[in-house]
């Protein structure tokens, strides 16, 4: 489609809208002013990285030159992959483009899913953000918890799960090394339906991202409902695994599993998890500018992004929706996406094996 | 008296908020917004959210709700339209309306069962809403009560329903549903990902077939090809009879059954995870139970609209239930709408159990009766404009196919925005019209597909949670499977199932069809058997690992096979008059048609097909206009002025809401001017 008469319709439809719904669009006459930005999300309206790019998505365009609007694009299909592989293709190197990534869409890509057609080294990585995660114990289990998870490895766990191959990978890992006899209850559609299996007491065993965690399970621990675990912890400038800055109340993984019997913070499976909490947590959600982009564009999304993350307000309006943590911009959203796809070939297999063994998944 | 305590002045709280006039407006302004989206089929409550999303940041918080809630209120009301006038399902929530509504309109009389249509959706709107006022106090542990064997039972008492409408011959429509159920299982499974009559290299079926899709095709291709090939109107009068006042009165009459069904969608849309697929199908089952005279249903019952309408808005307010204090959206609307709430006002407003807190509880209701009140604007205008949209059905409808045609294609595309959508399209049409022709329960069909994927994970997860349970002890097991709400779901079900099959004979869903030669009936017959055993096959062919993947699919085509050889069978004794035979090609208005299935079709497969090479703007040109020259034999002028008016209202529509459309080969050489992509 001819780029320009696209804008035109977009722009004259933006303020059509803006003027019936009494706001007003102030047209500069810099580089992005009355454009649309494009901006597609891999997910349905649903799902985490919806609410992620409905945050960002008014903030970024006050911040880029011209205030071009920037519209939220949904394209789900076969878990994230559909999406991905489509922005793979897109040559419009103008910023007209964004695409935004997350956990689901790295993990098939480091899995080597055999429906992944994109190369992230194609890709230009703008703004990334990260996320933690929480694990929580109904109180009766609570109760037997004691830092080390040695008291619990006669229990029967249930928990609901998305799928082995999704972001559950982490929790499902982090429990087996730890020794819990977890069975994973497959095929619920969202961590919020996970959560209320939890609920209903059909679950005794539920992780939620921190945003999640937030907004559903702090009501049940003041009420004496649940009782927090650990979290999967946060990263240090050096690649250290240190306490949730969330949570800084809440033991991690790491220290859970030094103090339980026959868990190592070593190994080729220490190595494996971490990796792939690398890839799903801290670096959870990037947002991407396609193939080619010239260097000017970037910059002016780096620029943009960066007046974001600096505004007064940042830290309050983004704590209540997305959790107190870093947002990586330009070099260093280079960096963390390196850090996220960078994943060792034995730490790959030695999942891949898992996968196998104890679920029966194959990827193939 | 407690409750009261805390209801009344919060709702006084709730009503100063709403009662100001600019709130006023923006409730207005998303209720028009809403009902010239909702009669768009498939587009619906999604589509229109999407829309207004970008304006919700820093929003006034009720101002901004009034909006949202405006648009999201109106689209069950509306959608009524397309299902009463073109038998369209406009979206689940009307897919019942279509038996008996399309019937009435046919007989000349849409007006009335417009109305009645939308006096029910408000009834049910109001009622829905004056129950939550109350209940949404203690849904809380209700809600947490719904585990999933429960949920599992609510879905079977759904898939019960199959037994009313089920049709002459009782294992036709067992057959029918457990295709529907198969169908519903192609693609990646939830569980272990197993693929099921799907492959990676056609990456578009392993997400599976789309209820748009599957709704359109199975009701609204057949039923425009099937009046296409009669060439005259809709409505066979050449008058309108009964108005819209007369629907009014019918709800009167049948006010008892419309508060009941009211109940039965608060309830039923209050438990998260079913949504409201099953809704309208319950309080169908449940009006054709309740009726004396079962003889009209399938043939313009009005109870059979009243029923379902009052359901379906009533559960919209129950569908607020999870979604309000849980945050768990119990649809893609609703799913939009939370997104949305975090960006309205000073970003505090979270949805969640703090939402019964007494700090939000009047916010809470204010939406509540929001609600209400956007169902009483939009059905005031809905009805208003009944009488006028009812002189539809007396066009002649070889004018009006060609742009069901532009609608229906338009809107599949927006499912998966993929051209494989408009495959899809044609090939479920055509399912659907060999369902019709041999007189194949076509709404057993549907309910089968649309409950599969519930069906299929609750089984399989209660199975799992309950193994661990019983693991615990036997008693423990026992007491998960069968608290009181199952065995109250399972007595409601073997009851519903034995009165249904005893009714099912008198009620023809579709009309009554002649048999005659043997032939074409077995032929289709012997196509779904070998449906069901590739199925089946592929099915087993799975890794014993994921059993969960494979057990689902194997037992629906297993069932359908058995129904498929009892069917053979039968049709090798019986004489060829047998109503196993049924075929409308053999006599009736199909048999007389003036013009043929095949080129009647052919029309329509042109028109994809074109798309897929020139894109849908410049086929749908070429399409309307020879159309309208050939088919319909109008002059060049005035071909040219209607494919004229088509394609701008297409573009004026698509450019509003911001979609795009379905490219073709052409495109992915040239890049073209919008709307020419």
């Amino acid at each position: 489609m001819s780029t320009f008469t696209k804008y035109t319709r977009r722009a004259m439809c933006g303020i059509a809208a803006a003027v019936v719904l009494g706001s007003a669009v102030s047209a500069q006459a810099t580089d992005m002013a009355g454009k649309t930005v494009e901006w597609t999300i891999p997910f349905s309206e649903k799902g985490g990285s919806a609410k992620w790019a409905n945050f960002f998505a008014p903030l970024v365009s006050e911040a880029l030159p011209g205030q071009p609007t920037v519209v939220v694009k949904f394209m789900p299909g076969a878990g994230s992959t559909k999406g991905a592989n489509w922005f793979q293709k897109q040559k419009n190197g103008d910023g007209t483009v964004m695409f935004g990534s997350s956990g689901s869409t790295q993990f098939p890509y480091l899995l080597g899913d055999p429906r992944v057609r994109y190369e992230y080294k194609d890709w230009n990585p703008v703004m990334a953000t990260g996320t933690g995660g929480v694990a929580y114990l109904p109180p009766d289990l609570g109760a037997k918890f004691d830092g080390s998870a040695n008291n619990l490895k006669d229990v029967n766990f249930i928990y609901g799960s998305q799928g082995a191959t999704r972001l559950d990978l982490v929790p499902l890992l982090a429990w087996k090394m730890l020794g819990l006899k977890v069975e994973p209850v497959f095929g619920v559609k969202g961590r919020g339906d996970g959560r209320l299996m939890f609920e209903r007491g059909e679950a005794n065993i539920d992780y939620q991202t921190s945003s999640g965690y937030l907004k559903g399970v702090v009501s049940l621990v003041e009420a004496g409902k649940a009782v927090p675990m650990m979290t999967w912890g946060s990263l240090d400038a050096d690649g250290n695994i240190v306490r949730d800055p969330t949570f800084p109340d809440v033991a991690t993984f790491k220290e859970v599993c030094e103090k339980t019997d026959g868990c190592e913070t070593k190994g080729e499976a220490w190595d494996a998890w971490k990796a792939f909490f690398t890839a799903g947590f801290p670096v959870q959600k990037i947002a991407f500018l396609p193939k080619g982009t010239p260097q000017e564009v970037i910059d002016t999304f780096v620029e943009a992004f960066g007046k974001v993350k600096a505004r007064d307000d940042f830290a309050t309006i983004s704590a209540k929706r997305l959790g107190k943590y870093p947002m990586f911009v330009g070099k260093d959203a280079q960096a963390a996406l390196d850090q996220a796809t960078s994943v060792p070939d034995s730490a790959k297999a030695y999942v891949v094996n898992w996968l196998k063994e104890d679920y029966g998944v194959e990827l193939k | 008296m407690d409750v009261l305590a805390t209801v009344l002045p919060a709702l006084g709280d709730a009503f100063a908020l709403i009662l100001q006039p600019s709130v006023l407006i923006y409730l207005c302004l998303g209720v028009v917004m809403g009902l010239a989206v909702g009669v768009f089929p498939g587009l619906g409550g999604i589509a229109g959210l999407s829309l207004v999303l970008p304006f919700m940041f820093g929003m006034d918080t009720v101002s901004g709700l009034a909006l949202m809630i405006g648009m999201v209120a109106v689209v069950p009301t509306s959608d009524t339209f397309a299902s009463v006038l073109m038998g369209i399902p406009g979206s689940s929530a009307s897919q019942a309306t279509v038996l008996d509504g399309f019937p009435l309109a046919k007989r000349g009389e849409a007006a009335r069962a417009l109305a009645a249509a939308f006096s029910s959706s408000l009834f049910g709107g109001l009622v829905g809403a004056l129950f939550l006022t109350f209940f949404i106090l203690i849904a809380r542990p209700i809600v947490l009560a719904f585990k999933l064997p429960e949920m599992l039972m609510i879905t079977i008492l759904g898939l019960s329903m199959v037994a009313i409408l089920a049709g002459r011959i009782p294992l036709k429509g067992l057959a029918a549903a457990s295709l529907g159920l198969a169908v519903g299982t192609i693609g990646e499974a939830d569980a272990g990902g197993s693929l099921r009559m799907a492959t990676y290299d056609i990456p578009y079926l392993t997400d599976g077939l789309k209820l748009v899709i599957v709704g359109l095709g199975i009701f609204a291709v057949p039923e425009i090809v099937a009046l296409l090939r009669q060439d005259r109107s809709i409505s066979q009068q050449a008058v309108l009879g009964a108005g819209w006042f007369d629907g009014v009165k019918d709800w009167w009459r049948n006010k008892w059954l419309s508060m009941r069904c009211s109940l039965i969608g608060v309830v039923v849309g209050v438990i998260p995870g079913l949504g409201g697929s099953v809704v309208d199908w319950i309080a169908y089952g449940h009006s054709v139970q309740t009726t004396k005279d079962k003889s009209n249903f399938g043939k313009g019952e009005i109870r059979g609209i009243v029923g379902p309408e009052s359901s379906n808005n009533a559960k919209e307010g129950g569908g607020l239930v999870p979604t309000l204090i849980f945050g768990i959206p119990g649809s893609g609307s609703m799913a939009i709408f939370m997104g949305a709430v975090a960006l309205l006002g000073s970003g505090d407003l979270e949805v969640g159990p703090q939402m019964l807190s007494a700090d939000y509880l009047d916010i809470t209701y204010s939406i509540v009766w929001l609600l209400a009140f956007a169902n009483v604007v939009g059905t005031i205008l809905c009805i208003g404009l009944s009488g006028s949209i009812a002189k539809l059905t007396t066009i002649r409808f070889t004018l009006l196919a060609p742009f069901l045609f532009m609608l229906i294609s338009f809107a599949a595309f927006q499912s998966g925005q993929n051209l494989a959508d408009l495959v899809a399209l044609f090939a479920i049409g055509l399912l659907g019209i060999f369902l019709r022709r041999f007189d194949w329960s076509r709404p057993a069909f549907l309910i089968g597909f649309v409950l599969s994927n519930p069906a299929e994970t609750f089984a399989n997860q209660a199975y799992q949670v309950a193994g661990s349970k019983f693991r615990q002890g036997f008693d423990v097991g026992m007491d998960y499977l069968f608290g009181p709400i199952v065995i109250v779901l399972i007595i409601i079900t073997v009851v519903s199932v034995y009165f249904g099959i005893r009714q099912a004979k008198m009620i023809m869903s579709e009309g009554e069809v002649k048999s005659g030669s043997k032939r074409a009936p077995l032929i289709f017959l012997l196509a779904i058997t070998a449906y069901f055993a590739i199925s089946f096959f592929d099915a087993s062919q799975i890794n014993d690992r994921l059993i969960t993947d494979k057990i689902f699919p194997m037992i629906a085509c297993g069932v359908g096979l058995l129904c498929c050889f009892v069917l053979l069978g039968q049709m090798q004794r019986r004489p060829e008059t047998d109503t196993i035979f049924a075929d409308r090609e053999v006599s009736g208005d199909d048999a007389t048609a003036a013009h043929g299935l095949w080129a009647t079709l052919a029309w329509f497969g042109f028109l994809l097909v074109l798309s897929s090479l020139v894109g849908f703007i410049l086929a749908l040109l070429v399409f309307l206009l020879t159309f309208m020259r050939l088919r319909a034999s109008l002059s060049w002028a005035m071909a040219a002025i209607y494919t004229a008016s088509g394609i701008a209202f297409m573009c004026a529509m698509a450019w509003i809401l911001n979609r795009d459309f379905p490219p073709g080969l052409l495109q992915s050489y040239f890049d073209l001017p919008w709307p020419l992509t």
